[in-house]
């Protein structure tokens, strides 16, 4: 036989085409070939304890590089295992391509050792996903999975390869070629609609521009900055968009929406007309969708054309790529300004002004009381700086990081917004300290959160990925805490953990990490500096933090975003 | 309000799985759906008749499924719908005559007779199906099997509702 080659060799040879340099996987029985064949490959591939953790590794690593991140596992459990993930970054619109081994073609539905349907079970969780069971279509496959996973609404995509598939041989013909007739995501915007929005925001007193996660996905940051400005327009960031424009910039309100502030919530309550880019309208940041923005005109720019209309009808629909959007809307934008400039606002402006004033975000750390978790995250702000990329899970460290944390470039702040993951930040800082070592990685967790993948800094561990941990520790489930005591009369029911089991400091060594404790306001400074002292392994920090701080402002959910709380009086 | 729509689909396993899936997930009613090959071996239509107030959200979401080439909707009388029922009726000896007279003038064709009971093919729109239905309900019916909606567009007049295509 001449240049044949094994499914398994056509799969890394595909792979690294792709110009894939890490794989985050966990090896199994079906796809014992495709780890033989992974041996002789320069790609790196990083041993994870458990297959979310390699899951939420590659989208971190997505996150932080803007590449695809890449994922192995194997059949059954290996599989279901990683749909948390999955749906993690398909809510999120994160290229993940993850392969996972399927038990042989002809053992299919026999109910064989390790087989799951992980081709229906992925479905929903999933862009696409593809079953693959002839060796010669796993180079197509691996083409297209790359393609649809990076070009037009990013996402995960999964192909699920059969062993026989891996084992059995044949020519290597170069790349797959993509065979996608129904896949033709648009990329410009209709110039009639662009001249249409120009109009609109030309003749708005009150506009506010909605930046949503797309405007980083698709890296249009700057674009939307020297939109902001020489259109003279407030922009609100949402959870996703931390950083799409710098916190610093004046026209930035920060982020809407539950916990958002004051200024950016009500400003889109007020507003004449908002350009919502790369923007879902999800219900954390709407409120009640009926009681949302009841003035606003709506320009709605977005790439995946089911998301216009979805929740709110707009006036002016554009469906296109964030970036290419945004360019056609500066350069129809000069052409009607002209030598002009853009309208004043002064109005406008000043009330805004006058909410920042009035309603900034705040905390107040008595020197002796407990360590606020705000606190905390100012000081890793302030030694860390706006270069660092700064990763969280769910919860109330979440929300206080995206509150306190001073975003100033894009592609710095991961987390997970849409499906609420907890436990993945310590995987995905993983993940994306692997993809850019030369930038400081901080997860900042909550003690719930870190107790569901902790496991994976043993992997940091020993793969040398010096990524830092802070575990604001409030002894609790804090999020859900805080609901019950504002709606449920403080029964405080299943939300307790404890503040010294685990010994997080402990754990944090025998795992191979640094580990350092504060206890007092007056150690968090001391503290951080010390962890940063530490480059040649992870380091874990470990804050013990008042159970009963809570995030404010918050709008109760579903609730109308014209009733914001402000601190728990307002209750 | 019943809406039927033509989707166009990328001949390959797992397709109708993928629609299926997505009608379910988005919490879509569908009320029949038929799937079968088309001139061009390599593509599949499907007609799906759903309940729902309005279409464009599903419209939008089957254009997002990558195998998905067209999707059509077709507004009232701008589309040939037909459907096929099988429909047995107790038929006793002394009313079989008036049954297979009703029969006629459905153009229902007797496809299987026995001793107590005839079964029908009936061919046609949904509401002459159910007009035929109406008339049998009379004599009573022992089961009944419908084969779902399959529509085409009138030619040169076609309802097509064209949505831009998926991200």
């Amino acid at each position: 036989m001449g240049n044949t080659f094994t499914g398994a060799d056509i799969l890394i040879k595909a792979l690294e085409h792709e110009g894939v340099d890490i794989i985050f996987g966990m090896p199994g029985g079906a796809i014992l070939k495709a780890y033989d064949s992974l041996y002789d490959s320069s790609m790196r591939h990083i041993l994870v304890r458990h297959e979310q953790g390699g899951g939420h590794m590659a989208s971190g690593y997505a996150h932080a590089t803007g590449r695809v991140g890449v994922t192995f596992a194997t059949s059954g459990p290996g599989a279901t295992n990683l749909i948390t993930a999955l749906a993690d970054a398909y809510m999120d619109s994160i290229p993940v391509v993850a392969i996972t081994a399927q038990v042989g073609s002809t053992s299919i539905g026999l109910d064989a050792f390790q087989e799951a349907h992980t081709w229906g079970i992925s479905m929903p969780a999933t862009k696409h996903n593809y079953i693959i069971t002839e060796v010669t279509e796993i180079a197509s496959a691996v083409r297209e999975a790359f393609h649809i996973a990076s070009t037009g609404r990013p996402g995960p995509v999964l192909v699920d390869i059969t062993k026989d598939a891996l084992m059995s041989e044949t020519t290597w013909n170069g790349p797959g070629q993509l065979d996608l007739p129904g896949y033709k995501p648009s990329v410009k915007g209709h110039p009639r609609q662009i001249t249409s929005a120009i109009e609109m925001i030309y003749n708005s007193r009150r506009p506010v521009l909605y930046a949503g996660g797309g405007i980083i996905r698709a890296g249009a940051s700057e674009e939307l900055t020297r939109f902001a400005e020489e259109q003279n327009l407030p922009v609100v960031t949402t959870l996703m968009a931390r950083g799409a424009i710098p916190d610093s910039n004046t026209l930035a309100l920060g982020m809407p929406g539950m916990h958002g502030t004051y200024t950016a919530s009500t400003a889109m309550q007020r507003a004449d007309l908002l350009i919502a880019v790369g923007a879902r309208f999800d219900d954390r940041v709407t409120g009640d969708p009926a009681t949302f923005a009841p003035e606003a005109k709506i320009i709605h720019v977005d790439v995946d054309p089911a998301e216009i209309g979805k929740i709110r009808r707009p006036d002016v629909p554009i469906v296109g790529d964030a970036k290419t959007v945004l360019e056609q809307l500066l350069e129809a934008g000069r052409v009607r300004l002209g030598s002009e400039g853009p309208p004043p606002r002064e109005d406008w402006f000043a009330t805004i002004t006058q909410w920042q004033e009035n309603f900034p975000l705040a905390y107040d750390q008595d020197p002796d009381g407990p360590i606020l978790q705000q606190y905390v995250i100012d000081e890793l702000a302030n030694h860390i700086g706006p270069e660092g990329i700064v990763v969280a899970g769910v919860g109330q460290h979440q929300m206080w990081t995206s509150q306190f944390w001073r975003f100033e470039h894009p592609n710095k702040w991961i987390n997970s917004g849409g499906l609420g993951t907890m436990g993945y930040a310590v995987p995905a800082a993983v993940g994306a300290k692997a993809g850019m070592p030369d930038s400081t990685v901080i997860a900042i967790d909550g003690d719930g959160c870190f107790q569901m993948t902790f496991q994976e800094l043993i992997t940091a561990a020993i793969e040398k990925i010096p990524v830092k941990i802070a575990v604001l520790n409030n002894a609790n489930l804090g999020m859900v805490r805080q609901w019950q005591k504002l709606f449920y009369n403080d029964r405080y029911s299943a939300t307790e953990l404890s503040h010294s089991i685990p010994n997080i400091v402990m754990l944090a060594e025998a795992m191979g990490c640094a580990g350092f404790r504060a206890e007092t306001p007056e150690e968090v400074v001391p503290t951080i500096e010390k962890a940063l002292e530490i480059n040649d392994r992870p380091v874990v920090m470990e804050f013990v933090c008042d159970p009963d701080a809570m995030v404010f402002p918050m709008i109760a959910a579903g609730g109308s975003n014209d009733i914001i709380f402000m601190g728990p009086e307002d209750l | 309000m019943q809406h039927v729509i033509s989707v166009t689909v990328e001949n390959k396993p797992g397709v109708l799985a993928r629609v299926s899936s997505m009608f379910a997930r988005r919490d879509f009613n569908i009320h029949s759906l038929t799937v079968g090959p088309t001139e061009d071996p390599t593509r599949s239509k499907m007609t799906v008749v759903v309940d729902g107030p309005e279409m464009e959200q599903i419209v939008k979401q089957l254009y997002k499924l990558v195998h998905t080439l067209k999707v059509t909707e077709h507004a009232p009388g701008e589309a040939v719908e037909r459907e096929i029922m099988l429909v047995r009726v107790n038929a006793e000896s002394q009313r079989r005559g008036e049954i297979l007279d009703a029969a006629n003038i459905f153009e229902a064709k007797a496809v299987d007779v026995g001793a107590q009971t005839i079964t029908f093919e009936v061919v046609g729109e949904p509401s002459h199906l159910a007009d035929f239905l109406e008339i049998m309900r009379a004599y009573g019916i022992v089961s009944l099997v419908k084969s779902g909606r399959i529509a085409l567009a009138k030619d040169a007049k076609t309802a097509t509702k064209k949505q831009r295509r998926s991200a």
